[in-house]
């Protein structure tokens, strides 16, 4: 798992800084700046690394390359989110009427 | 890095502040207005106050230790004449720690017009008394307690804002500061980690019940600390979140937990527990916005307080000022005029976190010798108090630690 640091399209080649390591890979579809990119072969239900720790598990298989968020990771404890907007972020489980 | 940051106002207590204001609280909803007009045109009032009627003990602590807060020079309590929550009592706690106090009722004074006139009055005789009883001392790092908290977080959050606030932490406790940070609800997945920061095995069986009780609150209420612009800035769950607002609190061991009002017993890093207890109203609210954490913060004494903002905020405090840090370079060019400090200059590799965080105490010593941070010069001075509970007894065990 890596982190942006800038707004990519799809296609693009992204530059991953690691501890003592540098690796490239192509981003399978536009990722946006501080939002996450799969950078290795993630299967359905297997944790999400960041920061060393799982932060939640995956919902559907994810490429490298892939963006992570809402609609393929979600949180151990929080059953709300994950249906939420993953460009932006809207709850749509509120009735506005 | 001289240890001498500036002078400071000596209280009485031994504590020293970094500003001289005069702190007008109401009592009720019904006198918020009056107190606010009292405050117009004051550039050194700053006003709070309580909602309810009914009184509560954890929003009347708060009351008490911001009336008697090492910022706060003189105290002004202003009461409509029906509600639970007595201002002449208020008054005397801050006149009991040297600071000229004033307090009335609207209702006796004669309603809105009569009223905003007393305050007023009130004003200019305790600006009087200020004047003979203010001491200027010199002011070092270690008579500094400084909060942190973070809103509006992004990406960048926990990679560029809270690990620089976290270096400027571990600075400020090597100085012989106190740090404090708080959102226990912000801590959710990260158990052992916490614990793992303990500075004895007494302190990680308090912060082990701490956590526990903010793991039971979310799971009580169905609700996590995370919100549609966090999502949109790139984060996807609590516990990702988490990870980046515990980067806040640095390396430094905790040496305890301090309750809402409750002042740190001695210098180093301490966590602040805002979170309800659950034994009343099945736990009631807490974090309804950034706000209240900023109130609690600078209810323990912080006489400023760090604020972390990947999106951007437009929040300030009264009392203490707030210093806005952002990690995302966009964010700080887009709302330059709020934001204090660009924490994103890490990201772009202009700086390391190390230098980062010795210009940001830079940035805090200014602040501390009397400059305004953004949103002080701005004008802001959003407060917020709410129906809370919390034990009383547990705020003297803690004393302890």
């Amino acid at each position: 798992m890596a982190s942006m640091l800038c707004n990519i399209g799809a296609g693009d080649e992204v530059t991953v800084q690691g501890p003592g390591s540098i690796r490239r890979l192509a981003a399978r579809e536009a990722i946006r700046f501080g939002h996450k990119i799969a950078l290795e072969h993630i299967l359905k239900g297997n944790p999400i690394v960041k920061y060393g720790v799982p932060i939640g598990f995956a919902t559907a298989s994810a490429q490298p390359g892939e963006w992570i968020h809402l609609h393929n990771c979600r949180s151990k404890v929080n059953e709300r989110s994950s249906g939420f907007d993953p460009t932006t972020g809207d709850a749509r489980d509120t009735t506005y009427v | 890095m001289s240890d001498l940051v500036g002078t400071g106002y000596l209280r009485r207590d031994g504590r020293k502040g970094i500003r001289n204001v005069i702190l007008v609280i109401y009592t009720v909803e019904c006198a918020s207005f009056v107190a606010h007009q009292v405050g117009v045109g004051e550039s050194d009032v700053h006003v709070i106050g309580f909602s309810g009627c009914y009184d509560n003990a954890y929003a009347l602590r708060l009351m008490l230790s911001m009336a008697t807060h090492p910022n706060v020079g003189a105290c002004l309590v202003v009461g409509l004449g029906c509600e639970y929550t007595q201002p002449g009592r208020i008054a005397e706690v801050a006149a009991a720690s040297g600071r000229p106090s004033r307090w009335f009722y609207i209702q006796e004074k004669g309603g809105t017009r009569l009223g905003v006139k007393e305050g007023k009055l009130a004003l200019q005789v305790l600006r009087e008394e200020m004047a003979t009883n203010t001491v200027r001392v010199p002011l070092q790092w270690g008579d500094l307690t400084i909060g942190a908290e973070c809103g509006g977080s992004d990406g960048t959050s926990g990679l560029a804002g809270n690990p620089v606030v976290g270096k400027c932490y571990d600075a400020l406790v090597d100085r012989g500061g106190t740090a404090i940070f708080e959102e226990t609800v912000e801590m959710i997945g990260l158990r052992d980690m916490l614990q793992s920061r303990a500075a004895t095995s007494q302190v990680a069986a308090e912060l082990d019940a701490t956590y526990l009780k903010a793991e039971r609150y979310c799971k009580a209420v169905r609700q996590y600390s995370v919100s549609p612009g966090n999502f949109a800035g790139g984060l996807t769950t609590i516990e990702e979140k988490s990870m980046g607002a515990f980067a806040k609190s640095g390396s430094r061991p905790i040496q305890g937990v301090l309750r809402v009002a409750q002042r740190a017993p001695g210098p180093g890093l301490w966590l602040l527990d805002s979170v309800p207890d659950d034994h009343f109203m099945q736990f009631g609210y807490t974090n309804p916005n950034d706000t209240e954490g900023v109130m609690d913060l600078i209810a323990t004494g912080a006489q400023i307080v760090l604020f972390v903002t990947g999106r951007g905020s437009v929040i300030g405090s009264p009392v203490s000022p707030l210093i806005k840090i952002t990690g995302n370079s966009q964010t700080y060019e887009r709302m330059k005029e709020d934001m204090d400090f660009n924490a994103g200059t890490v990201l772009s590799d202009e700086l390391t976190l190390e230098e980062s965080a010795l210009s940001l105490m830079n940035t805090i010593a200014d602040v501390a010798a009397g400059t305004p941070s953004k949103p002080e010069a701005i004008g802001h001075r959003e407060y917020f108090l709410m129906y809370k509970h919390q034990d009383v007894l547990s705020i003297e065990a803690g004393c302890h630690a």
